[in-house]
């Protein structure tokens, strides 16, 4: 869709100011249904457009994603633009910088029209949890988006931007975009810069893109990876040929690995089906499949349930009233009783900070406490490190490694009730990729009809560490071989 | 199960004010996920080092200088606190 619009923009079929109303008008329209964005930058986005337009009015050449509508998930700081996370605690913060990925695609001319909806601090898997409104999934508006960048996944479904970026730490890229029917795109750990992204846990978080298409992602990835001297745990890679010039369509003779232990007997058989289907799709386009063990991913779940709050506890210390965001002071129900600084800490995190937040503070804070730190945190990096082993000997025989991204499609609101176990276990085939630090897609691989709707359903693709390249030709293949059928 | 007494201490440890209606509730829901951990017990890991940086980068250097926010900066940063008294951040005492 990008190259797309990009070529009419060049061909003068269209400007970009007249790309930038039309997806704003989208958003006036549409928004007030699907609650994609917490604020919609019309002002900035046309200025951004003009540029464009005053390029091609002189006859220069223009990047493919310059003109073209994109929007940003709340947690990622736009310079002089509101940036809540989903949260309470932050809904008068101003960004006073741009996150460095928003530096970059600034400077192609990308046009920024909002930012999104999400779950709080990014901490869910439905945007249930967000302070602020519910976004619905627009394939059905009876269900969820998914989580926590359910707001990007909404806004690009719903024809309100053609691109978005979103982050994930568990999944929260590829969860909403196998709900949506769209794809998304979880980088390598390090590939792309946290620089001015609000942290939820450090050692996991990933800013990555969703688009329509694989060749969308693509072209967002490519204008966002790079080392970063602002985020020393980025690093360079690749030899600077965008990733769209990857996607041949060709993948025989790339070794696809599926591991038993993501198909089990509990395997929702709709789901199994999807992905057999797939899998047969991948041999014909000459792959071959072999099945591989990842034997300690059972425990993902559970290492990624400590480690995560442990980092969260820890990155949310700085919501304190003191130098940003909300501050409570002499409230009428206090809590400390006293007039002190502490007061301050205990009254403002209470009001500020939603249900799932506190839980995932106060879980951490126990983890990280004297006298449980070696038998969770430090028992959780051993197992992370196991974890890390297992793909590294799967990668000595197989290219990439596939599974479903979700266990099962888009849930209806309020179906996981407040149990938040059963929140979690959304989280399954997803959080494997964060822990082992290695890229991750999905793509949309089937649908499975509920109540005579078409609900999406994506397949999920690993790959060797800072090998986005093979991620992305594999699940372009599938695409082209799918659009065939 | 945590005792009350335990969750009242994360809770204080945490920075989060709670009531005692809702110890009740915390007591269950983080003791469910502390239970979900147990399983982690059962995987051998003596002889296994905890992990680092995951894609093995290890400490990144970079010259020690200043970036000039500027006055404009410096405002739009200011702007963001809650309280301020003559160009400082106010807060309450500490005890």
């Amino acid at each position: 869709m990008i190259r797309d619009l990009h070529n009419q923009l060049v061909a003068g079929e269209v400007t970009a100011t007249k790309l930038a109303e039309q997806y704003l008008r989208a958003i006036e329209e549409k928004d007030g249904d699907i609650g994609a964005y917490l604020t919609t930058l019309r002002t900035q986005a046309l200025e951004a457009a003009s540029l464009v337009d005053a390029r091609l009015a002189r006859g220069e050449s223009i990047d493919l994603l310059a003109g073209i509508p994109g929007a940003i998930k709340d947690n990622i700081c736009v310079a002089g633009v509101r940036a809540t996370a989903g949260s309470k605690i932050l809904d008068n913060y101003i960004a006073p910088y741009d996150a460095t990925v928003i530096e970059k695609l600034k400077a192609r001319g990308a046009v920024i029209v909002g930012k999104t909806n999400m779950d709080e601090f990014a901490m869910g898997s439905s945007t249930e949890s967000s302070a602020y409104r519910k976004t619905k999934n627009p394939v059905d508006t009876e269900r969820v988006p998914g989580g926590s960048s359910g707001g990007s996944a909404a806004a690009v479904a719903a024809g309100e931007a053609v691109w978005s970026l979103g982050s994930d730490t568990g999944g929260s890229i590829r969860q909403p975009a196998s709900f949506c029917g769209l794809v998304g795109l979880k980088p390598t750990y390090g590939r792309v810069s946290r620089f001015g992204l609000i942290a939820m846990a450090s050692s996991l978080d990933q800013i990555g893109p969703f688009g329509t298409s694989v060749e969308d992602v693509a072209i967002v990835f490519s204008r966002i990876a790079g080392s970063d001297a602002h985020d020393a745990t980025t690093a360079e890679s690749g030899n600077g040929k965008p990733f769209e010039d990857y996607l041949t369509g060709d993948i025989r003779g790339l070794s696809i690995g599926v591991p038993k232990e993501y198909f089990s007997d509990t395997l929702d058989p709709r789901v199994r089906a999807a992905a057999d289907q797939a899998i047969e799709r991948f041999k014909e386009l000459g792959a071959t499949i072999k099945e591989i063990s990842l034997p300690h991913s059972i425990y993902a779940l559970a290492v990624y349930y400590i480690l995560m709050p442990s980092e969260v506890s820890s990155n949310l210390a700085r919501f304190d009233g003191i130098k940003y965001g909300l501050r409570v002071n002499d409230a009428e129900d206090s809590m400390a009783g006293t007039s002190t600084l502490l007061e301050t800490y205990l009254d403002t995190r209470r009001v500020g900070f939603g249900a799932e937040v506190k839980r995932r503070v106060m879980l951490g804070t126990y983890a990280l406490s004297a006298g449980y730190y070696d038998a969770y945190y430090k028992k959780a990096q051993k197992v992370r490190a196991l974890i890390r082993q297992d793909f590294e000997a799967a990668f000595e025989d197989v290219d990439l490694i596939f599974s479903p991204t979700t266990p099962e499609p888009a849930f209806r609101f309020g179906e996981k009730g407040d149990d938040p176990l059963k929140m979690y276990l959304s989280d399954i085939y997803t959080v494997t990729a964060n822990l082992a630090g290695v890229p991750a897609i999905s793509f949309p691989m089937g649908t499975i009809a509920e109540d005579g709707k078409e609900l999406p359903l994506g397949g999920q693709l690993m790959g060797r560490w800072f090998d986005e390249e093979t991620v992305l030709r594999a699940a372009d293949a599938f695409e082209k071989q799918t659009a065939k059928k | 199960m945590l005792s009350k007494e335990e969750v009242k201490n994360i809770a204080l440890l945490a920075r989060i004010g709670i009531k005692d209606k809702e110890i009740d509730r915390y007591r269950k829901d983080l003791s469910a996920i502390l239970d979900f951990f147990c399983e982690l017990e059962s995987v051998a890991t003596d002889d296994v080092e905890p992990i680092g940086h995951i894609t093995g980068t290890t400490g990144a250097a970079r010259a020690d200088v200043t970036v000039a926010f500027g006055d404009a900066g410096v405002r739009d940063i200011l702007k963001n606190v809650p309280e301020l008294k003559n160009g400082f951040i106010k807060v309450k005492s500490v005890f």
